[in-house]
């Protein structure tokens, strides 16, 4: 008797701890970042090297802005691609098409999702950066084809299949009788997805969107391949940008030898997690207003 | 009876699939009367209502086959507009769908949807119809709350106010008060006798005494098949069908 008591004790505090465990790594992560660039931050103000804009590790000079310029011109861009497109595809596979269209295409999204993204690099590489060179011409700019719309575009790529899926997933929770409602009133089908089906999945959707944007923040592999790779603030789509995690990507082996250069790139990743950190406690404000809007 | 026909079915048979829900029905249902669908569950109750309002169409694997005259006109005919047909019918569901916004505008969503953008004009319709759903002065100043937060009984009323709103001839319910409490079921049940005098009304339930209740002429469907029809006092003074009788002495349910 006593026994199996004792079990069910240890088995609630082992889940707590196992529970417990990512909370904890937040701030774990955090405070080693923080740990970690306190060499550089002793010598520079955390303004100056977040909208410092020259970057020359060999002069000492570590200004982290253009990188953060980077990423958020591509990830924006990514999503102003993304979200309408694939907003517009779950909506018409979860309302207007068939049955066997839709059993046929949803396994073909969720494995997009599973491609690894360096064979999306290579194919941003060989597809899209030749691409944006050839039509940036016709917008009166030169480009090398390196640049914020590729990686936009292969992000938005990547980004497409997870809000898809989980946007289907919201459609599909709105009640076949509440869209009969609006139907029976004589209202047309796009009638009702625009003012019951999407109203209703307000906040689920914005999920979605939140799902995708957090993906697109951190995703390295693919933009790092297509993006140029400079470190000068983007002015235009077919300029290169150069976003916080493919710095890291690519310097993290070499820091060594220059001074302060550990502590830099510790910053640009403490940078990363607050933008994303940031971020989310964003979305979820406006998803809780959206749930309310949604009654 | 005496009254016209409002809605004549004719050979209507649907199937999902491989499985034939309705088999051959005809039937014309008669203008402003109550009109109960009965019968066991599953017995395509339900189907036969919603083949009037057409919300089959398009449901994967659904045939539909015969027709639907709508005075006198075919509701199936491919030449036909949808929504028209559907405007011309409210839909009263099992459970209350109110739509994810405040009250007022659920009862403005379907006058806002056909072209009434007057403010003046669509708070009148709003107020006429609380009203005659009996809600207005338990709503009046909450107007833009959301519905949801109106009791199962209130929103019910507030569907079938949002329904008479677009102007609609016939008014379909699903066994409109499954969800109810006693209180609002007897309500609703009172409100659908009175709008007889204006709409033919033609519900499904599977409560026999609420068909006694509200019913001016049978429909009785058992397994796909219309055994039975006629007016309600007939009908259930004189069952004709064995399958009728055993339906009213609660043999089979």
């Amino acid at each position: 008797m006593v026994k199996r008591l004792l079990k069910d004790l240890l088995a609630r505090r082992a889940m707590f701890l196992f529970t417990a465990v990512p909370g904890v790594l937040v701030f774990l992560m955090f405070f080693g970042l923080y740990d970690r660039s306190r060499s550089i931050l002793a010598l520079h103000s955390f303004p100056d090297l977040l909208f410092g804009s020259s970057w020359f590790p060999l002069k000492g000079q570590f200004g982290l802005y253009p990188f953060l310029m980077g990423t958020v011109w591509v990830t924006l861009a990514a999503m102003i691609l993304a979200v309408p497109i694939s907003l517009l595809s779950a909506i018409y596979l979860s309302e207007y098409a068939p049955r066997r269209i839709r059993e046929t295409i949803k396994p073909v999204v969720d494995l997009l999702a599973g491609i690894p993204s360096v064979v999306f690099g290579v194919w941003g590489v060989l597809m899209i950066v030749p691409l944006v060179a050839k039509i940036a011409p016709a917008f009166g700019a030169y480009s090398t084809g390196y640049s914020v719309l590729a990686g936009a575009i292969v992000l938005a790529i990547m980004v497409f299949p997870t809000i898809i899926h989980v946007s289907l997933e919201v459609f599909a929770s709105v009640p076949r009788a509440l869209r009969e409602a609006s139907l029976s009133l004589g209202a047309t089908k796009w009638e009702t997805v625009k003012h019951v089906v999407l109203r209703k999945g307000l906040a689920g959707i914005i999920a979605s969107v939140a799902l995708g944007f957090s993906r697109a923040f951190g995703e390295t592999m693919a933009v790092l391949m297509v993006v140029g790779n400079t470190p000068i603030i983007p002015k235009s789509p077919f300029d290169s940008a150069y976003p916080l995690p493919a710095l890291l990507a690519n310097n993290y082996g070499e820091m060594m030898s220059i001074p302060l250069y550990d502590g830099a790139l510790m910053l640009a990743a403490l940078v990363l997690l607050l933008i994303v950190l940031v971020f989310n406690i964003g979305a979820r404000a406006v998803l809780i207003k959206a749930e309310r809007k949604a009654e | 009876m005496d009254a016209r026909t409002h809605i004549s079915i004719q050979n209507l048979s649907v199937s999902y699939g491989r499985q034939r829900v309705l088999k051959d029905v005809s039937v014309d249902l008669p203008d402003r009367k109550v009109t109960a669908i009965i019968g066991p569950s599953g017995c395509g109750k339900t189907t036969l209502l919603r083949t009037l309002n057409r919300l089959l169409d398009g449901m994967d694997g659904v045939k539909i086959e015969g027709q639907v005259l709508v005075d006198g006109e075919n509701i199936y005919d491919p030449k036909i507009e949808v929504t028209r047909i559907r405007q011309k019918m409210g839909l009263l569901s099992q459970k209350p769908q109110v739509l994810p916004m405040s009250i007022f505008d659920n009862i403005a969503y379907g006058p806002r949807i056909h072209g009434v953008r007057e403010k003046a004009k669509l708070r009148q319709i709003v107020e006429q119809q609380l009203a005659a759903a009996g809600l207005w002065d338990e709503v009046k100043n909450r107007l833009h709350e959301p519905a949801s937060r109106l009791s199962v009984g209130q929103q019910q009323r507030l569907c079938l106010a949002r329904g008479l709103a677009v102007k609609p001839e016939i008014i379909l319910g699903d066994e409109p008060t499954s969800a109810l409490d006693p209180q609002s079921s007897r309500i609703v049940e009172q409100r659908l006798i009175e709008l007889k005098a204006d709409y033919t009304v033609i519900v499904v339930t599977h409560i026999l005494r609420q068909a006694r209740r509200i019913a001016d002429y049978i429909a009785f469907l058992y397994l796909g098949e219309l055994v039975e029809h006629g007016p309600a006092a007939e009908i259930f003074a004189n069952p004709r069908d064995p399958r009728m009788k055993a339906y009213l002495t609660g043999e089979i349910s």
